[in-house]
């Protein structure tokens, strides 16, 4: 038992270690943008562009479904244009950022995990050394980079159609006219709930690229391993997104 | 000229190599012999640095590879080939973008870049697979690709790892013919590490057999073939222990 213990304490001391190393060795490949500069673009299609149609689905329904529930909850208590607010307020600040990042975290924390895992044991990342080639400036820097600048284009592009089809579920379900939605949506606005979000956005995009890296260049053994690695890119994803989401939420807006 | 000295190398506290020592002569190839899982590719892995010896070391043109910062070590690195046992290429590239990669570490045009790559892939029978992908070629196929990849950086030394594993004798025999049209037309330093003793005699100047972590004897390919070491001997003649 203590000796079990034991060993878990240095494992998990290592593994704080190994991570200060990894984002050691990624500041020190940011002078090679030779070589990142251009596969940025690269991986900034697959994050942004290739993940909008499951982001914009899931908000989409969001959308309808908070302008629904608002609608059942403020009956008859609350005047009906808070639909508005309650579905801009909640788009914004929560659920477009929460619920994009945690789609992003299963296809492109997964996506990226598999696919480093699977060049790290079919030895891969170490042809790139041989090559003369750093991994960080190759392979993570692009890919952290495309995930901190394009999930908040991702987010903000679902917001937008949360607030569409809010808009749409009220006026066509609700009988909530335009200018009364309209006027729930600027009633509490704040500039701050717009970069709140997208900031929030940033960090998810960081930490999902960041751990699909970490998680996929560690990979051990043969395809057993690569499954491994990806479902555990995956779980760390989720976890440290709604820890970042609290930890944001605590730190910005009391 | 490349020397292993005394190389200790242990994973999850299992001593694989324990005082390997070996000199590499500039210009010739030797060839490293040994069991599966004796550690010879580990050997390989710490010429460029992938892997950190725990005690002695690797000495290459006089540096000390475990020893050399970042830069010194990509300096190292662009002298050397290294051909790895499943090729090792990059599935989302073509054969010439696979080729061309190492090419455009260094300062060459375009032009000179396709050139060195149709020359590299002519020298391996390989040329009108430019636009083709790793996973449209053989295996045969792919070990080529790898042995281009390596030759087209022109490097001073060229470390094969299993270059004929998994392949049919024939494909074998035209891996082995490949090697030693390389070593003729390049003038290379290599060192190949096979368990395949047909291919060791074709390539080889030298043979070294690594066996409990250390060199139990090197020789050249006649010393090896008339060895009276038993471990040697049966090793070289397969026969069961």
């Amino acid at each position: 038992m203590i000796e079990r213990l034991g060993r878990r304490t240095v494992d998990a001391i290592k593994a704080v270690g190994g991570f200060g190393q990894f984002v050691q060795d990624l500041v020190r490949a940011v002078p090679d943008v030779a070589v990142w500069g251009r596969l940025t673009f690269v991986q900034m299609r697959r994050v942004g562009v290739d993940s909008l149609p499951v982001a914009l689905f899931i908000a989409a329904f969001t959308g309808v479904v908070l302008a629904l529930q608002a609608s059942y909850t403020f009956t008859g208590a609350v005047p009906l244009y808070f639909v508005g607010t309650l579905v801009g307020k909640s788009m914004m600040l929560e659920l477009g950022p929460v619920l994009a990042g945690l789609a992003l975290a299963g296809r492109v924390g997964a996506s990226m995990a598999a696919e480093l895992g699977t060049m790290k044991v079919t030895e891969q990342v170490d042809a790139l050394e041989t090559l003369a080639y750093d991994p960080q400036s190759f392979l993570v820097l692009p890919r952290v980079l495309a995930g901190t600048t394009m999930v908040p284009v991702v987010v903000a592009l679902a917001v937008l159609t949360g607030i569409v089809t809010g808009w749409l579920a009220s006026f066509a379900l609700l009988d909530l006219s335009t200018q009364e939605f309209v006027k729930g949506l600027r009633l509490f606005y704040r500039v701050k709930d717009t970069w709140f979000g997208l900031f929030k956005s940033a960090t998810f995009g960081c930490t999902i690229t960041l751990v699909g890296c970490v998680v996929g260049l560690s990979t051990r053994g043969g395809a057993e391993g690569v499954g491994r690695s990806t479902t555990r890119a995956v779980v760390y994803s989720a976890v440290l997104l709604l820890v970042l989401d609290a930890f944001w939420a605590l730190v910005l807006l009391r | 000229m490349i020397e292993f000295r005394d190389l200790h190398k242990a994973f999850d506290g299992r001593p694989v190599l324990a005082g390997f020592t070996l000199h590499v002569k500039d210009g010739e190839t030797i060839v490293i012999i040994g069991y599966s899982g004796t550690g010879k590719s580990v050997a390989l892995k710490h010429v460029v640095g992938l892997l950190q010896p725990d005690a002695g070391d690797v000495i290459v043109d006089g540096q000390a590879v475990s020893l050399l910062d970042r830069a010194a070590l990509t300096a190292l690195r662009r002298e050397i080939g290294f051909v790895f046992q499943f090729a090792a290429l990059f599935d989302s590239m073509s054969v010439f973008e696979n080729v061309a990669l190492g090419l455009r570490r260094r300062d060459l045009g375009e032009d000179a870049i396709a050139a060195r790559v149709r020359e590299a892939l002519a020298l391996v029978d390989l040329t009108g697979a430019e636009d083709r992908y790793p996973a449209e070629l053989s295996g045969g196929m792919r070990k080529r690709v790898g042995i281009a990849r390596a030759i087209a950086l022109r490097p001073r030394y060229i470390l094969y790892d299993e270059p004929t594993t998994g392949l049919d004798p024939v494909t074998s025999a035209v891996i082995d013919e490949l090697l030693v049209r390389t070593r003729k037309h390049l003038g290379v330093t290599g060192v190949v590490v096979t368990h395949d003793m047909r291919s060791a005699y074709t390539v080889g100047d030298r043979i070294a057999m690594l066996y409990d972590g250390k060199i139990r004897q090197v020789g050249t390919v006649a010393q090896i073939r008339e060895t009276e070491d038993p471990v040697v001997r049966q090793f070289i003649e397969g026969r069961p222990a």
